[in-house]
């Protein structure tokens, strides 16, 4: 029983990492309908800046403001530049769109920071977190920051003006027009939000996993899992299902003969594509409906 | 707190491509394929294979072109099934001791049945949603290759080696050349195949899928069973096209497969046109060739300059290599008037 509780408490700090991912997943996905592919690198990129800025000498929370607004700003300059002139065009050539944006931020961060392993601060410090083994401070500080997240993600998109716009762009693009709303930039300001949260990710999981232009490939893939196992169109079911994978990986690597550490990857993969087979809008996300 | 989102009209996942601008003319096509055959003549070995391998790419990005292309179905997961008929050709040459040409229709019959196999569950997935589960199913396969399970056959992390094998009836010529010529002529007969099949009923059927599925069921076409159907040929097709690189690279080891060969894949038929079959040999020029020249560029760069040209073959040119066709047919078109 304690082996089953402990597994599971360090399942929840994994799934945190997640949890992060999949939210910011799930945010440029409700605002242009597509799964970016290069979200972990943009995240990434962003960690390296914060961990610029603190080399020049600024405190911890100052480099996370600036890296986070810079991010925001970043993201919606991609969207201007490079994926705006695409929004009419077939999702293939969207997907291809992402993955020359991957090669180039990743390519781009070996250059600037080579593919040394660096260390990235916490600021929760990584003491025994309520005298368990199995979670840090550092994790709890991430599951707190997480939630945080989730609750002003929820009363941005619920009680404001703008939030409610970006939700009538992203459901009805054509009756948002017809009412007023600039379409065009509420799926920028997407970007931007994906790309802030996508950075606060990046910084809270760099401790964890170090940091390095490659350090988001295996973690996206969780995230988008994640995303999956919630539902693409629910960010709260996106947290859950961060959580959810975290537990289920930790729970499989320990109970079930012969999945060990190896095999944890494909169980993730294998969660995906049972979801997807046997409830395709996740565990809480709608149902979508074609319009003939 | 998740947006309205139940009725949407759905963006096309390609952008519908008549049957005719599918291929080629007869002209052009015995061209190409003269081209294609008095090239070695003047080549050194190592251009040979490097040829050998554009066959083999090109095999593999017109699987792609017909399960996307065609049926309008997504996979970023080619690099399994490309994998599985590398692995199918090598074990069969190592433990059977089958003949290097005997393997290729087997490993074909078995990556046709896994695709066919892995098509039934994705039925139900379409554009976002089938990209990813086939990404998880590329990302999967080099770890399940490497499992202690099969490891008596597959040989686990080392992985096979295989031998090259030699011209037949004393033809005076190296390894590499003959390799290459054998890889033309299946490569031609894969090619003319899938013309053909395009031109088929069931051609028709996995086009009329792609144009609206609902039309489509509605005409009588059975939506499941085609596209369960287009999965599999363009399965068997990749596994035909990786037994043949088993053979070419001479070894076939669980990392070779990785994700990075099926979005190259992925790469390659965009740029040589979604939908067009004879741009698979452009697209397979690009993910080869492109790769180098951004290194010539810069060196620590290489994947930014990669990406950039990729960018500016989305923006400049959204058909590809297609719309430099049809440019060029354009052009002689006026210069003849």
């Amino acid at each position: 029983m304690e082996l089953l509780t402990n597994q599971i408490l360090a399942g929840i700090a994994t799934g945190a990492i997640y949890a992060c991912m999949a939210l910011a997943v799930v945010m440029i996905y409700q605002a242009i309908d597509h799964l970016n592919f290069a979200q972990g690198e943009m995240a990434m990129f962003s960690t390296f800046v914060a961990w610029q800025l603190m080399q020049w000498g600024l405190s911890y929370w100052a480099a996370f403001v600036a890296a986070v607004a810079l991010s925001f700003v970043g993201g919606i300059v991609i969207e201007r530049l490079l994926f705006k002139p695409l929004a009419k065009a077939p999702i293939l050539t969207n997907v291809a769109g992402f993955i020359a944006l991957f090669a180039i931020i990743n390519s781009s961060a070996g250059l600037i920071w080579d593919f040394t392993i660096k260390q990235f601060p916490t600021p929760f410090g990584s003491s025994p977190f309520l005298g368990s083994q199995l979670i840090s401070t550092h994790q709890a500080g991430m599951i707190g920051v997480t939630l945080v997240l989730l609750i002003l993600l929820f009363f941005f998109f619920r009680f404001t003006r703008i939030g409610l716009a970006m939700r009538a762009a992203a459901a009805l693009p054509e009756s948002a027009r017809l009412v007023g709303i600039n379409t065009s930039w509420m799926i920028a300001l997407g970007w931007g939000m994906a790309a802030a949260i996508g950075s606060i990710a990046g910084m809270l999981i760099a401790p964890v996993v170090f940091l390095e232009p490659n350090m988001m490939g295996g973690v996206l893939i969780y995230g988008f899992a994640a995303a999956v196992l919630g539902g693409l169109t629910s960010p709260f079911g996106a947290v859950i299902g961060g959580f959810l994978v975290g537990i289920f990986e930790n729970l499989a690597g320990t109970y079930i003969p012969g999945v060990g550490n190896e095999l944890k990857l494909p169980i993730a993969l294998a969660l995906i594509i049972v979801v997807l087979v046997v409830k395709p809008a996740g565990l809480f996300g709608r149902a979508i409906v074609k319009r003939v | 707190m998740s947006a309205v989102q139940e009725v949407v009209t759905e963006a096309p996942v390609v952008d519908a491509v008549p049957k005719r601008a599918m291929t080629l003319g007869f002209g052009t096509s015995l061209a190409v394929l003269a081209l294609l055959l008095v090239v070695p003549i003047f080549a050194k070995n190592f251009i040979i294979f490097q040829l050998t391998m554009l066959l083999i790419y090109a095999l593999a990005v017109m699987a792609l072109n017909i399960l996307t292309g065609s049926s309008g179905q997504f996979s970023l997961g080619q690099s399994a099934f490309y994998a599985v008929g590398a692995y199918s050709s090598a074990i069969l040459m190592e433990h059977a001791n089958i003949n290097y040409a005997l393997t290729l229709p087997i490993s074909g019959v078995i990556c046709f049945a896994f695709g066919y196999l892995f098509g039934k569950p994705a039925l139900r997935l379409s554009g976002v949603y089938l990209a990813l589960a086939t990404f998880a199913l590329a990302t999967a396969m080099p770890q399940l290759l490497k499992l202690n399970v099969f490891e008596p056959w597959t040989g686990g992390v080392q992985g096979l080696v295989v031998d090259k094998p030699d011209a037949p009836f004393g033809l005076p010529m190296s390894q590499d050349t003959w390799l290459y010529y054998f890889t033309l002529l299946v490569s031609v007969a894969i090619y003319i195949f899938s013309v053909n099949l395009l031109k088929s009923r069931s051609g028709r059927a996995f086009m009329a899928i792609r144009d609206n599925e609902i039309a489509a069921s509605a005409m009588g076409i059975d939506v499941a069973l085609y596209k369960t159907l287009a999965f599999g040929v363009s399965a068997g097709i990749t596994g035909v096209a990786g037994a043949l690189g088993a053979i070419a690279v001479q070894f076939v080891a669980p990392d070779s497969y990785t994700i990075t060969l099926a979005i190259s894949l992925f790469l390659g038929m965009v740029v040589g046109g979604v939908g067009w079959l004879p741009g698979s040999i452009v697209g397979s020029a690009f993910i080869i060739f492109v790769p180098n020249i951004a290194e010539g560029i810069s060196k620590g760069l290489s994947g930014a300059v990669f990406g950039v040209l990729l960018f500016l073959v989305i923006f400049l040119m959204p058909h590809g290599a297609r719309q430099m066709a049809m440019l060029g047919q354009q052009l002689i078109g006026k210069l003849r008037r």
